[in-house]
């Protein structure tokens, strides 16, 4: 039953070496795919991931099948339509693609084919991350499995279906993983994010129909196609399909890495897989699914991690993997750290973004000195509203804006304490 | 000048896009798995062999955090600072390693043994504080432990 609850990790190894292609196909692997090109048109492997429920895993949750219906098919599309995996996981406190492509590199690329059929993709690319080292090595050998048994290549299994897939190893930038900076990076650009509309799916890389989608999503791609949508919505706590690897950092007892019904209360990953709280110290909050996510506090512990749930209080699922802040940590010191980040890795393309995060983080850094003025809660305030969507290029600084505008919400006492008594009270 | 190998990469991976120039972000990183870093001369003779502008390559150089575009060391010492480590004691393993390195990030040892810089989130949070050395990941840091790790790199 485990490789049914767990399709993503179930068939993992316990060393940590990889599932090699001979035990992958032993594990069902490829069957998918052989189902698809002796089966199925590529409308109805989109249809069959629509109806599955399956919402991008990279923290937005956009409905996958929607997304690939948007693709342009037929002889009078202009070619080559591309299929690009985001591998560039880097948002803060995400550790879960990793462990997909480490342990399962086929599960990946057999998602990607399935998902390049219905595209009626010519051309992939892996787009991974520089550190990322041990992934870049075990997708090459996967790669190479791949075009040896002909699941990759021309004419894939005899069915007149021909597809290259590549991997691209990138040189360091948060702003990649946002899907349009992403493309411009796979072209040998700056990564800075592109006006939208057109969007990729009709105009993406090198001005080609493209879909950009997450590792955790393609991974969920064989496993719809082979059970069927019904069953991928029924693994699922909520209406979103599926199971989701829920992660859990901070001081808690045992941090790790779960593949766990969408939907698994917030309680239930914290307390009963995480171990909940290190002795001595309690929850003061958390941002559920890395740093773009609103903090939630121990009020809102029932509520279920899925895109809706969360919604409720205020926040998002994101990528499911939390950070917990314990009462030993400084809230401030954690949003000024945030705010450092964002600050950092913004490609300085507009000025909200730019101007705005570098302007926070002085002010957050000068309030953890010491040094904060009255007035600055209000400046940070306001910052952040600048920040929303509509008044930025891509998503970023709106991220920004989450963890801080929920830190002002949430913790405001002890913003205020800092200013007051001019020092950070956990130093 | 870039030498026959360096050429012979570049054009391998070039194969792999339609447009030539998209092969820009693997060519710096072929040049400075070859010599270290990327210096000016190394972007103006890249730029000669890709048919772009010195400024357009230089821009897209300086862009990503893990093209080098000044001397570094022997080794390179990449520290996560992002929020997961930076709960878990990022602060105190900074304080150590700059207290052995005797520099801070940015900064390059005496000796050229090690350079010294920021990175983010490794995607290893659960293994909290991090850090990567010529790309070898090294996880639960603590101060004690910094020491033996840096004698590894001679």
């Amino acid at each position: 039953m485990l490789a049914i609850e767990k399709p993503l990790t179930g068939n993992m190894r316990g060393d940590g070496s990889p599932v090699d292609i001979d035990a992958y196909e032993a594990g069902g692997g490829y069957q998918a795919l052989r189902k698809i090109l002796h089966g199925m048109e590529p409308k109805q492997v989109t249809q069959e991931i629509k109806s599955a429920n399956l919402r991008g895993r990279g923290g937005a949750g956009f409905s996958t099948g929607t997304k690939w219906s948007f693709v342009p098919l037929g002889p009078d599309v202009p070619n080559p339509t591309y299929l690009v995996c985001n591998a560039d996981e880097m948002e803060p406190g995400t550790f879960k693609d990793r462990l997909l492509m480490e342990r399962d590199p086929h599960q990946l690329i057999e998602g990607m084919i399935v998902a390049c059929y219905a595209i009626e993709g010519d051309v992939a690319y892996i787009f991974l991350r520089n550190e990322y080292r041990l992934c870049a090595e075990r997708i090459s050998r996967a790669l190479a499995e791949a075009y040896d048994r002909n699941y990759l290549g021309k004419n894939i299994l005899g069915s007149g279906f021909n597809l290259e897939m590549r991997l691209h190893i990138s040189a360091g930038r948060y702003m990649c993983g946002e899907e349009s900076g992403l493309l411009n990076a796979l072209e040998g650009k700056r990564a800075n994010p592109r006006l939208k509309p057109p969007y990729p799916t009709t105009a993406g890389l090198f001005g080609k129909p493209t879909v950009v989608n997450n590792v955790e999503t393609l991974c969920c791609v064989p496993h719809i196609i082979n059970h069927g949508a019904e069953w991928f919505r029924a693994l699922s706590h909520s209406d979103d399909g599926g199971t989701k690897l829920y992660g859990v950092s901070g001081k808690v007892k045992r941090p790790g890495l779960w593949e766990l019904p969408m939907g698994t209360p917030v309680r239930e990953i914290l307390e009963d897989h995480a171990g909940g709280m290190r002795d001595g110290l309690k929850l003061r909050g958390l941002v559920p699914g890395g740093a773009s996510t609103e903090f939630i506090t121990d009020a809102d512990l029932d509520l279920p991690m899925d895109f809706k749930g969360l919604a409720k209080a205020g926040s998002r699922m994101g990528t499911g993997t939390m950070i917990v802040l314990d009462d030993n940590t400084c809230p401030v010191g954690m949003t000024w750290n945030l705010m450092q980040f964002f600050a950092r890795e913004s490609c300085g393309w507009c000025t909200p973004c730019w101007s705005g995060l570098g302007w926070a983080e002085r002010l957050l850094a000068a309030m953890e000195d010491g040094n904060g003025e009255q007035g600055d809660i209000e400046k940070l305030e306001q910052l952040a509203k600048w920040w929303s969507p509509g008044n930025t290029f891509c998503a970023l600084a709106p991220g920004a804006a989450e963890p801080l505008q929920s830190a002002l919400k949430h913790f405001r006492d002890d913003f205020e304490r800092h200013i007051r008594e001019g020092h950070c009270p956990h130093h | 000048m870039l030498t026959a190998e360096e050429i012979g990469e570049i054009e391998h991976e070039a194969k792999n896009y339609p447009v030539r120039s998209a092969v820009t972000i693997d060519a710096l990183q072929i040049v400075q798995r070859h010599r270290g870093w990327v210096s000016d001369e190394a972007i103006q003779d890249l730029a000669n062999h890709l048919g772009v502008s010195k400024a357009d390559l230089d821009s897209v150089a300086s862009f990503y955090n893990l093209i080098y575009r000044h001397r570094v060391g022997r080794h390179v010492i990449h520290l996560c600072d992002s929020v997961s480590c930076w709960v878990m004691g990022y602060r105190q393993v900074r304080e150590e390693l700059e207290k052995q390195l005797g520099i801070d990030f940015g900064g390059t040892t005496a000796d050229s043994r090690f350079t010294f810089l920021p990175v983010v989130c490794l995607g290893c949070c659960d293994h909290a504080p991090a850090m990567l050395i010529d790309g070898d990941l090294h996880t639960d840091l603590s101060p004690g432990s910094i020491a033996n790790t840096l004698e590894r790199y001679l």
